[in-house]
């Protein structure tokens, strides 16, 4: 019973991505047909070859990895300093600046992009990589997760070192940032991953089809291509299989972060 | 964390505003100061012509905010959107606590292997599996359909009719999203001592007894948690219907989010559009405020 009912879940969680990555593999035409067919008659690969070679989809492939890695890893040292402050300094306004910082959280992302857009076009940075990069160079979420875990660490680690002369940035960068490598390694999967599955915002700020990220071009593409059920789901086997190799591989510390984030709750 | 120690402890250094500066100044610029700006523009007509010469615009105070009362379209966004939330979050959390209950479940073996499983769903690229599941949906080559027919339920057009755009909308919003708060409740399971129902095996109470007088009770910080950020995220959704449905059909699947989008960057109606985010803003402070309430009363 309690099997049967794991099982199936199981199957269900997961039938939609077999289908997915079953139909991608189907000759045109037949993901259309009555009763639908769950596993090719044939493997083709020709929607993949299509999708490189006439869609030019190698072209959101790299504007997708340049967004989500240039946000990754800025955010990782942005966020880190500023967790490392909040968690080990004790200084005028800390506390008043974090309250503020936690209001944020409730406020949800879309107020901000209407004058954010607009600010964004004086400063010309729309339709350009900068324009997505920048608003996800700092987040309050990846603040609170560092202070959370460096609050964790030993103060007399710190005073040995500024005894023996250390400066504070050293202090940050050789001592500070190596003991908290786990919570790092969870905000970067999690940064990665968020920002690569990201999608109104890049659609607010990328206007040149030559500029745009993989779910924003997958979004467009499937408005010309309804018809073509195979080839859309070969995009989207290529949208999510980065994302789905980054979570398996490093799935040990990306869910640690889950819960290390719930646990303020 | 009290005790003052070592040399940065005195707050005359300047180091860990040299720290903060590069995230406080991000974080000031292109999230608060925007956030302020929005609730200006919500009293402006900023619209096309403003966006070519900032010139072009007036306040008009509270006038943003009357035309929306006066305009059926936000009315069915808002009604769009609370029944997403409403229904969908709900349902989330009990696939979501189901699937936690199963894989903590003391006989179960490979719990890590059906946690991991559950919780695909989730990181993938919604975009994506939006566009999957526009498939799965089809009424006439769609697995779903095929699957009822063998119960002998007549094919639903999902996707085409207003009645059953929302709640597709929502069954594959609970299938993406139920892995994820499902982590959560396995550690919040996780917290609950192994006394407390072995005590009560004792005292004879049955699996259900023990889920009502333990479990839950053990477990409402955690809930109350999950349904706060559930309920957050579910009033912002956009990506669905832009993809599934462009919000229709006939504006069955418009959310506040969509309409926002569309009032704002298709029509350039930008302080028509903030004053929509504006409304979602105070809907969703309301909605988080009410649920901290419930859960320090229950906490009592």
């Amino acid at each position: 019973m309690l099997y049967a009912t794991l099982v199936i879940g199981a199957l269900l969680a997961l039938l939609p991505m077999v289908w997915m990555v079953s139909a991608s593999l189907m000759p045109q035409g037949e993901a259309s047909s009555y009763p639908p067919r769950i596993f090719p008659r044939a493997v083709t690969f020709e929607h993949y070859a299509a999708l490189f070679t006439r869609l030019e989809l190698g072209r959101f492939f790299i504007n997708s990895s340049i967004v989500a890695v240039t946000v990754t890893f800025t955010s990782l040292f942005i966020n880190s300093m500023a967790g490392y402050a909040f968690a080990k300094f004790h200084f005028r306004g800390r506390d008043r600046v974090f309250r503020l910082l936690s209001t944020g959280l409730v406020i949800p992302v879309q107020v901000a992009m209407l004058p954010l857009f607009l600010l964004l076009k004086e400063l010309g940075l729309i339709n350009t990589y900068w324009g997505v990069i920048i608003p996800g160079m700092a987040s309050i979420f990846g603040i609170f997760l560092i202070r959370q875990y460096v609050m964790s660490l030993p103060d007399d680690m710190l005073d040995a070192a500024r005894i023996d002369g250390a400066g504070e940035f050293r202090i940050y960068w050789s001592i500070v940032l190596p003991v908290i490598r786990p919570i790092l390694a969870t905000l970067a999967i999690w940064t990665f991953l968020s920002t690569w599955n990201d999608f109104m915002w890049p659609l607010i700020v990328l206007s040149e089809e030559s500029r745009y990220t993989l779910p924003v071009a997958l979004a467009n593409l499937s408005g010309e291509h309804v018809q073509d059920t195979e080839l859309m789901m070969a995009g989207s086997v290529l949208t999510i299989l980065p994302v789905l190799i980054v979570f398996l591989f490093l799935q040990r510390s990306y869910v640690q972060g889950i819960t290390v984030g719930s646990v303020k709750g | 964390m009290k005790k003052p120690s070592g040399a940065a402890a005195d707050s005359t250094s300047g180091a860990p505003w040299f720290f903060l500066a590069p995230a406080l100044i991000l974080i000031g610029i292109f999230f608060f100061l925007p956030v302020l700006a929005a609730l200006v523009l919500s009293l402006t007509d900023f619209d096309i012509y403003a966006v070519g010469d900032v010139g072009n615009t007036r306040f008009v105070w509270f006038r943003n905010y009357t035309r929306l009362v006066s305009h059926p379209l936000f009315w069915t966004a808002l009604q769009n959107t609370f029944y997403f939330a409403l229904v969908g979050g709900p349902l989330t959390l009990a696939a979501s606590l189901g699937a936690a209950l199963l894989v903590n479940a003391r006989l179960t073996r490979f719990k890590g292997f059906f946690r991991t499983i559950y919780f695909i769903p989730f990181v993938t690229t919604l975009v994506a599996v939006a566009i999957v599941w526009r498939y799965l949906y089809h009424p006439q080559y769609g697995l779903l359909n095929y699957a009822l027919s063998v119960f002998g339920i007549g094919p639903i057009d999902w996707l085409g009719n207003p009645k059953w755009a929302m709640p597709a909308i929502i069954l594959m919003a609970v299938w993406k999203n139920f892995g994820y708060n499902m982590l959560i409740f396995i550690a919040g399971l996780q917290e609950i001592p192994e006394e407390l129902y072995e005590s009560a095996r004792i005292d004879g109470a049955g699996a259900l007894r023990q889920f009502r007088s333990i479990t839950l009770p053990m477990l409402s910080p955690t809930l109350v948690f999950v349904a706060v950020i559930t309920m957050i995220g579910y009033f912002q959704l956009f990506a669905e219907p832009y993809v599934m449905t462009q919000g229709g059909p006939l504006r069955a699947t418009t959310s506040m989010v969509l309409l926002m989008y569309e009032e704002g960057f298709r029509w350039w109606r930008m302080g028509y559009a903030a004053s929509i985010a504006f409304v979602l803003f105070l809907i969703i402070l309301t909605a988080t405020l009410l649920q901290l309430r419930l859960q320090k009363r229950e906490a009592v």
